[in-house]
């Protein structure tokens, strides 16, 4: 081997920035962003869990930052990328066995899921308020 | 001067034979982490304004217990095999990626260690 990497000066196919974007493309990048999010915010899920494992006063305290507007804001944030990224899944299990491949439902997919993911996050929002301290 | 045949030197430079097995974990640990995440979401909102000891209680209890762990089981596992195709996809320097994937690895064990020792503590009534 002429000891020079074989990918040293190949040429790059063309990337992200020169395509138009559309809902699909958008969709699809989403999934993944969604994906390293949930993947650093599991470090939150591990946190609480430590919390109601040290006791009352380390619980309180950490459902004290959950509580106040930046916590729910960040929560809020986390149920819409879990959902969005949990129906987009579901998208992929439909296209894995073959299906929705049609330029219709494709969009139509797309679109549902975004839709989707919006309105199950606000109607988790809405039973989490309306059940609240009725534990 | 390379005293190599050429055969030798190509041996193994294939396919890392292991197929579609990292495809078919993706989907596996996808397919569970439907109903648990779903699961896991049901338990937050009841929980939502209870006190730490009705959360203990409720984490603790056995069926609840099991499925949690399940459930961080699987997405550590999903996680860990997301991220791996993330970093193999837009880190093309060898040495940064080799670490990256490895760190990757810590991380979502530590994440499902932690997870699940904090859950065994709350069960078992530390
Ligand atoms: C709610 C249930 C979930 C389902 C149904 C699901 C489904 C999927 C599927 C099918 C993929 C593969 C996408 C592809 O092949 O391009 C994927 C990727 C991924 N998932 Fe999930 N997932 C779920 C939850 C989670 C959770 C909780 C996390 C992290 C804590 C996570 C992190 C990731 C990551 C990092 C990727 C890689 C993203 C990529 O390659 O673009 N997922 N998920």
């Amino acid at each position: 081997m002429s000891g020079q990497s074989a990918s040293d000066n190949r040429p790059l196919s063309p990337h992200l920035q020169i395509y138009k974007p559309i809902l699909t493309m958008v969709m699809s990048i989403v999934h993944r962003i969604t994906g390293v999010a949930l993947y650093f915010g599991t470090l939150l899920l591990v946190w609480w869990l430590m919390a109601a494992a040290s006791g009352p006063a380390y619980f309180d305290y950490v459902n004290g930052f959950f509580a106040n507007w930046f916590g729910r804001l960040v929560l809020f944030g986390y149920t819409w990328t879990l959902l969005h990224h949990m129906l987009g899944g579901l998208r992929h299990f439909l296209w894995d066995v073959g299906k929705g491949f049609s330029e219709r439902s494709r969009n139509g997919l797309a679109k549902l899921s975004l839709a989707g993911s919006v309105l199950l996050t606000i109607l988790v929002w809405v039973i989490a308020y309306w059940a609240r301290g009725s534990f | 001067m390379n005293m190599r045949t050429p055969m030798s030197r190509v041996r193994g430079l294939g396919s890392a034979k292991d197929g579609t097995t990292h495809f078919w974990r993706q989907r596996i640990t996808a397919i569970a982490n439907l109903p648990l995440v779903i699961l896991f979401l049901i338990l937050v909102i009841t929980m939502v304004g209870a006190s730490h000891g009705q959360v203990a209680a409720l984490l603790g209890s056995p069926m609840v217990a099991i499925l949690v762990l399940f459930g961080i089981a699987s997405v550590t596992t999903h996680m860990w095999l997301g991220m791996q195709v993330v970093i193999e996809d837009y880190i093309h320097g060898e040495g940064a990626k080799i670490l990256l994937l490895i760190s990757n690895g810590f991380f979502c064990a530590f994440v499902g260690l932690s997870a699940a020792f904090a859950l065994l503590k709350i069960s078992f009534g530390g």
